[in-house]
């Protein structure tokens, strides 16, 4: 994505950078920086407004599934639930979505199979961007040596197709829980973030500030956290929350090829439901329409994100 | 020009070594035995297992198992054998490969036409309805996971309306793997249709388009000449290592639809941890990886008249 580093570029503009999290202070005009710009838009924007919100609920039900259903996801009731057609009308009772074909509850087995999801996502996006932060800052800011052995590192694992390589790393372990997936992704997803980081530092360690922070005399802890951190982080800020979505989606992909987690997943409920479809349709489509909504709300937070902080790709 | 190609070439071979290296390593150092798969749950005496181990090398340390598979490839073409079968790798490797090349070809002619036009037609309204329903229309194909839409497709357009046929039964059948292809074409085209879009809504505000406006020039020229080809350098940097990831895609895809081609082997090799087999063919989707990404760099020139190589 070659217009991320223009990001960096309007980054290196601005002095200091606050959290994202910080409100908007409206005291002085010209001060306001590339966040607090990016926030004001963000605010006004209604799909960032939806997404948020969207992904608010899935963070509720990852925290506390309990609360939105009371059956059980994994025991069923063979004898009088078997491939149930969903009951129209029972909203949020245990038969509103239907049952599967060992009698479960659709609806309970998708919202705890939320939680899964969520976290894969959430894990393996906080994974790759401190493991690709780190190699591509210091690729870019040492430069020389560092950055050829880096950048060959990176290129060598960008080479490998990355289901292709989760593929084979998940299929060594026959109980694969979360932490072992969100390895997996990351071991093999770090790369972009990697090249991302790297573009943006070698533009920021040119701007002015960064020189004369070196001629003050600052050492190179304070120039990397204080000065180049913050301004270059944008553009891996925009990739991280995009693919957040994709590493849900490759999670349920590998679980659909029986090589993703163990347990209650929308990804293996999307597989059986996948065998039964010429008979119960429903089974295999209420996870998938789960999937696809959380999958776009992080989408379209990324997108929101990389508008707000990009305002040249409107 | 030359000297550059020489000097990509050189720099692809670390690249290649290491990406080998890398995957042979992931076979092998993790768990599992392609000799005690062959036995299945009642395993072989370990007489049989040893010698048979023997035979395939994988007695030696691995960074030894790795040179001389390396050499045999490097110098004599040779892959290795097939544990399970028997048979010579390049042999599989002849088969399945160019029924995944047709199916990729498919997808990747799709995803060019279909993702650059909507892309441009996005661009060029920016702001207006056609670009938010095409934005729309983006979103919900990256949204949807390729396994999923397969399905749709397949209870859509097979079961429910009987237009196509649910599974390919030949696989030089380009109707029978059209389907497929739109599958397999689904995320890369919205990519597709995004950069471009992008790319097209920046450039149009440039002063070389106003300029040609201004000439006089026709808007056919306009857009076609001056806004395409310089729109189109993103786009081509991610059509190039596209390809590579459409290989590797169609692990799902073929499986999806019951095609013979690299990533139904793939998906076999892993589950029986026949080595050999997957890095012989992860071998080749590096190759072609990195050849693309060669031509994608070639091709900056002829976009870009500013772009020279040393």
């Amino acid at each position: 994505m070659p217009d991320l580093t223009k990001t960096a570029a309007d980054a290196a503009v601005q002095e200091s950078v606050p959290t994202v999290e910080q409100a908007p202070q409206p005291k002085a005009e010209k001060a306001r920086s590339l966040w607090g710009d990016a926030w004001i838009d963000l605010r006004r924007n209604p799909i960032f407004i939806v997404s948020t919100v969207m992904i608010a609920l899935l963070l509720a039900i990852t925290a506390f599934p309990g609360l939105f259903t009371s059956a059980d996801p994994i025991v069923g009731d063979l004898q009088n639930n078997f491939l149930k057609k969903p009951e129209l009308g029972h909203f949020f009772a245990p038969e509103w979505l239907g049952y599967d074909g060992q009698g479960r509850s659709v609806y309970a087995r998708a919202i705890y199979g939320t939680r899964a999801s969520v976290m894969v996502g959430i894990g393996t996006t906080v994974l790759v961007t401190l493991l690709g932060g780190i190699m591509g800052m210091l690729a870019g800011y040492y430069g020389g040596i560092i950055d050829s052995i880096l950048s060959r590192l990176t290129d060598i694992f960008f080479g490998i197709p990355f289901l292709l390589g989760a593929m084979v790393v998940l299929n060594s372990f026959t109980d694969r829980t979360v932490p072992i997936v969100i390895g997996a992704l990351a071991f093999l997803g770090w790369t972009q973030t990697a090249r991302v980081m790297r573009g943006s530092v070698i533009t920021i360690k040119q701007a002015d500030y960064v020189q004369a922070a070196k001629a003050l005399g600052a050492d190179t802890k304070r120039i990397l956290f204080r000065h180049i951190l913050p301004n270059a982080v944008a553009p891996v800020i925009v990739v991280a929350t995009i693919s957040l979505g994709v590493y849900i989606s490759a999670e349920a992909t590998l679980s659909y090829l029986g090589l993703g987690l163990s347990g209650v997943s929308w990804g293996n409920d999307i597989s059986t439901g996948g065998n039964q479809i010429r008979v119960a349709q429903h089974i295999m489509l209420y996870p998938s329409i789960l999937l696809s909504i959380t999958v776009l709300s992080f989408i379209m937070l990324g997108e929101a994100v990389r508008n707000a902080l990009d305002p040249k790709t409107r | 020009m030359g000297r550059y190609v020489a000097r990509r070439l050189l720099q692809m071979i670390p690249v290649f070594i290491g990406t080998t290296l890398l995957i042979f390593l992931m076979v092998y150092a993790l768990p599992g035995d392609p000799v005690r798969g062959l036995f299945g749950d009642k395993g072989g005496s370990e007489a049989t297992i040893a010698a048979l181990r023997r035979e395939y090398g994988f007695d030696q340390p691995i960074l030894v198992q790795y040179f001389n598979y390396m050499k045999d490839m490097v110098l004599h073409a040779d892959f290795g054998t097939q544990v399970a079968s028997g048979r010579p790798v390049t042999e599989i490797l002849g088969e399945a490969f160019p029924v995944t090349v047709r199916l990729a070809a498919i997808a990747f002619t799709i995803e060019v036409i279909l993702g650059i036009g909507l892309g441009v037609i996005a661009g060029m309204k920016a702001g207006k309805l056609a670009d938010t329903l095409i934005l729309l229309f983006s979103l919900l194909l990256i949204s949807v996971p390729v396994f999923v839409l397969g399905f749709i497709f397949k209870t859509v357009f097979a079961f429910q309306l009987g237009w196509l046929e649910p599974n390919v039964n030949d696989s030089m059948n380009m109707g029978e793997l059209l389907m497929p292809a739109i599958v397999l074409a689904a995320v890369s085209l919205a990519y597709v249709g995004r950069l471009t879009r992008t790319s097209v809504a920046e450039n149009l505000r440039a002063d070389y388009i106003r300029t040609a406006v201004a000439k006089g020039l026709p808007k056919r020229r306009v857009v076609g000449v001056h806004l395409m080809r310089n729109s189109l350098i993103p786009v081509v940097t991610f059509l190039g290592t596209d390809i590579g990831a459409l290989m590797g895609g169609a692990v799902i895809t073929e499986g999806l639809f019951n095609i013979q081609g690299v990533g139904g082997t793939i998906f076999d090799s892993i589950q029986r941890r026949e080595g050999t087999t997957l890095v012989g063919l992860v071998t080749v989707l590096v190759l072609i990886y990195l050849a693309a990404s060669l031509i994608v760099d070639l091709l900056y020139a002829v976009l870009d008249p500013r772009i020279r190589y040393a």
